[in-house]
């Protein structure tokens, strides 16, 4: 299932507000930027409906301005590019 | 003891570090973060990345004999430890789920699998059946700028020397024989003579029609840098359609398509009249030439054209000249005089250094060896060449479209060294290769649209295509994917994953991918990359080049192939190498390849130094040390500046057909997608193509954001999703299609044409109209 990492950008002045509330959240784990207000934001779930239940979170936290999404891997990775064509 | 979870967790925490590292220079995070997160018991070893032909260098973590990680190197002087964001994601398409593994041979029209032996004897059976009934020329190979060093060069000795015909070419005919061309015509050598150093020196870049932001993007990073940090620093965009570069540009200028040759000959005219030509440069190392005109589009099978140099002097060239004075052409180039005497005058400044940089907007035109003898005139009339940050850097599209397509010479013209019409080249391939010099024909056959069109008329009767897709990368591939059906064409391709090129082979053999083979790649600043084998190929995949091997092996050339097969890659380039001895080529040796991230030609052996400026005798030992720069290529040490005219496009919109169809790439996807379409991030953010319209258009036409609309040419049809100030902005009247999309086929839709000197097809203009779907 999903582990995912982002860049993430707080809104003005929050980045340390931010960090608190993406620590506190299930499934994530943080990586601050020590001279920019930057964060670094790894997502870990186990199936569709945390990771979906993750992005509800994610979308409604205050402090944050935007995520950038750098990469995806799963366990079972493998996009079925000829399946969803036909 | 860390776990395979715990390890993805580490390597997305330090893809998106590095990532961050990229957007915002100078961003840190605590040592002991990124130390941790990059920790773990893996194993790192340096390679370039697969990708594109800037090169980067990467290191690749394996662990438990699994590519685990890709990291940039900070010891590649390409990328200085940058990568996008294809490169980071790179190794995950191999996990794919749909990977090829076993050889599978057409029996009753499905696929059976079997062994690689048996795959083997049949190809090379059939191969040899082939020419005994139909002749050598009869049976063709299609490789790629993407191949490896000594992939190409034993698919060369393969057809030209053993079976002896020149049915060889490759799909970097596609992207770089235009730049090819010109380089030859105006230089007498191939690639670029400056290096990327140039950019911590230049104060302009000019890119003509390269969104860079996208298909480069670590070199574009490295200009945005020194923008940054250095004062006087400008990036000139000058394209048919704003795009992310545009948007990071200094100044943005559109241009009518085709217009560039117009813009290109106006800068000259400025130039001159403004008193801006460097006149001794002129005088002691140039001379003036014109060609023939009105010189076809080649859209007809058996195209043949020849051109003819007549030499011509100054005075001529200026009266040409005064055709493309600024205002005369605003009209045919959309573009305004001001802005030509803009461009011009930073040509012009004698205290600003300047590179040109270009891609497949100037080389896919069928005037493409035009526009690139073009853009040489600007930096000859004012000397500003081959020196740091001065210099005209035609950027390539493939990882080895430089050090396999044009240095091995997969093309059907050429040899390793030199072309096959020459006397002493042939001679010269014959001794190394050991086989009877009258093996080797001395006209080249099929060029690569040629080839195909060969396929369809049923003239070739058999073909090879390795590490390419063709029926989704050809222009009118509504004529080639049904010639390919044909039962007159015997088809076998190699490949990692299933493609549609694939779909019609009568037999498939699984390839071994980048990391599970090792080979070298030369970039686009003529820099050799050499790799070891990490990891092992799944199943019966095995390197291209030992396919081809073994298939010879089968026809009975194997005394040409005495090659092992644990370390066939060094033999074969050990054995090349020989090729290019002297001042003026000489590849680095092995050791040091296997050494450093990479050596730029010509290698000084003496010194241990690269070349990094060419036919400047301050850098290029291979000069005539009296003079202050020796273009060697020619016999007199002079460059030619070519008067070649504008001429129009070979399909115009009119009222049927009434927009511009531009085609290209998109950051995410790698070309035909069969690899970056397999990476889960990269297929998600750009899961299809699209067509890009002007909002104005679009608004005209009643069509919305999204909406399924029909992009339909005099050659085929395709459907897509609209566009509409997303991520690029084609100009009024001009659509744009990304080609990646195997399910939304473009190129059923472009047309064939191409530049009757290179061979080079023009994807970038043809005339389509929209309807709704």
């Amino acid at each position: 299932m999903p582990i995912k990492s982002y860049i993430a950008f707080p809104q003005a002045n929050k980045k340390t507000q931010l960090i608190k509330v993406l620590e506190s959240t299930t499934h994530c784990e943080v990586t601050p930027s020590i001279n920019k207000d930057v964060l670094v934001l790894v997502t870990d779930t186990e199936n569709d409906q945390q990771e979906e239940e993750l992005q509800r979170v994610l979308d409604n936290i205050e402090e944050l301005e935007h995520l950038n999404l750098v990469s995806g891997f799963s366990d079972n990775a493998s996009i079925e590019k000829r399946k969803s064509n036909q | 003891m860390m776990n395979r979870r715990n390890f993805l967790k580490k390597a997305a925490a330090a893809s998106a570090m590095a990532a961050a590292a990229t957007m915002i220079p100078g961003i840190l995070f605590a040592s002991d973060q990124v130390d941790e997160k990059l920790s773990g018991n893996i194993s790192w070893t340096k390679a370039p990345c697969r990708f594109c032909g800037v090169g980067c260098g990467i290191l690749v973590g394996t662990q438990n004999g699994k590519a685990v990680a890709v990291k940039g190197d900070p010891n590649s002087s390409v990328n200085k430890g940058l990568l996008c964001v294809k490169g980071y994601h790179q190794i995950m398409c191999t996990s794919s789920a749909d990977r090829l593994t076993k050889p599978l041979v057409k029996k009753n029209g499905k696929y059976v699998e079997t062994s690689m032996e048996e795959a083997l004897d049949f190809v090379a059976s059939k191969m040899k059946e082939t020419i005994e009934k139909h002749g050598k020329d009869s049976v063709a190979m299609y490789t790629s700028g993407q191949s490896t060093i000594p992939e190409g060069y034993v698919a060369s000795k393969f057809m030209k020397g053993a079976i002896g015909t020149n049915n060889l070419d490759c799909n970097a005919r596609l992207c770089m024989a235009s730049a090819v061309a010109g380089f030859l015509t105006t230089f007498g050598a191939d690639e670029p003579m400056g290096c990327y150093e140039d950019i911590e020196h230049a104060n302009v870049f000019v890119l003509w029609g390269n969104n860079m932001a996208e298909m480069h993007p670590v070199l574009f990073s490295r200009m945005l840098d020194n923008r940054l940090t250095r004062k006087n620093v400008k990036i000139i965009d000058l394209a048919t359609r704003t795009t992310r570069t545009s948007k990071a540009a200094d100044k943005s200028i559109l241009f009518t398509p085709q217009g560039d040759l117009a813009i290109a000959n106006a800068i000259c005219y400025e130039i001159i009249n403004s008193g801006w030509a460097n006149q001794s440069f002129i005088e002691k190392h140039t001379v003036f030439s014109k060609g023939k005109t009105n010189i076809g589009y080649g859209t007809e099978d058996k195209f043949a054209f020849k051109d003819q140099a007549e030499p011509i002097d100054f005075e001529q060239y200026k009266t040409f000249l005064e055709d493309y004075r600024p205002d005369k052409v605003e009209a045919l180039t959309g573009v305004s005089a001001k802005d030509i005497k803009y461009l011009a005058s930073l040509y012009g400044d004698p205290n600003l250094k300047v590179v040109s940089y270009w891609c497949m907007g100037m080389n896919q035109h069928t005037r493409g060896t035009w526009i690139n003898n073009l853009v040489y005139n600007i930096h000859l009339l004012t000397g500003k060449i081959s020196q740091p940050g001065n210099g005209p850097f035609s950027l390539t599209g493939q990882p080895s479209a430089c050090g396999t397509a044009r240095e091995v010479g997969t093309f059907t013209h050429k040899l390793p060294k030199g072309v096959v019409t020459n006397k002493e080249n042939r001679e010269l391939a014959a001794k190394i290769w050991k086989v009877p010099y009258e093996n080797i024909p001395d006209k080249p056959t099929y060029h690569a649209t040629e080839m195909f069109r060969a396929v369809d008329r049923g003239d070739i009767k058999f073909i090879w295509t390795q590490v390419t897709n063709p029926l989704v990368s050809l222009p009118k591939t509504s004529r080639y994917r049904p010639a390919m059906e044909k039962e007159s064409c015997f088809v076998v391709v190699s490949d990692v994953f299933p493609t549609p090129t694939s779909d019609v082979a009568d037999v498939i053999l699984p390839a071994a991918w980048h990391v599970e083979k090792s080979g070298m790649y030369g970039n686009s600043e003529r820099r050799t990359q050499y790799w070891d084998q990490m990891v092992e190929a799944p199943g019966e995949a095995m390197p291209d080049a030992w396919m081809t091997i073994e298939i010879a092996k089968r026809m009975g050339y194997g005394d040409l192939f005495p090659y092992s097969k644990e370390n066939h890659h060094e033999e074969i380039y050990n054995e090349y190498r020989q090729f290019h001895v002297g001042k003026k080529h000489n590849m680095a040796p092995l050791e040091v390849l296997k050494k450093e991230s990479g050596a730029i030609w010509p290698y000084i052996e003496e010194t241990g130094k690269s070349t990094q400026w060419r036919f400047n005798s301050k850098y290029d030992p291979a000069c005539n040390q009296e003079k202050e720069f020796d273009f060697y290529g020619k016999p007199n040490g002079k460059a030619i500046i070519w008067q070649r005219p504008y001429e129009p496009a070979p399909e115009m919109p009119d009222n049927e057909y009434p927009f511009w169809l531009n085609t290209g790439r998109v950051i995410e996807h790698w070309h035909t997608g069969s690899m970056t379409r397999r990476i889960p991030v990269l297929h998600q953010a750009v899961p299809n193509a699209y067509v890009e319209l002007h909002p104005d258009d679009a608004k005209q036409m009643g069509i919305r954001n999204k909406e399924n609309v029909k992009v339909i040419s005099r050659r085929g049809t395709t459907v897509l999703p609209a566009s509409i100030n997303e991520r690029g902005m084609p100009t009024k009247g001009q659509v744009f299609v990304p080609f990646f999309d195997e399910s939304m086929m473009i190129n059923d839709v472009t047309l064939d044409a191409f530049c009757p000197i290179s061979k080079e097809p023009d994807y970038k203009k043809c005339a389509v109209r929209i309807e709704k779907a």
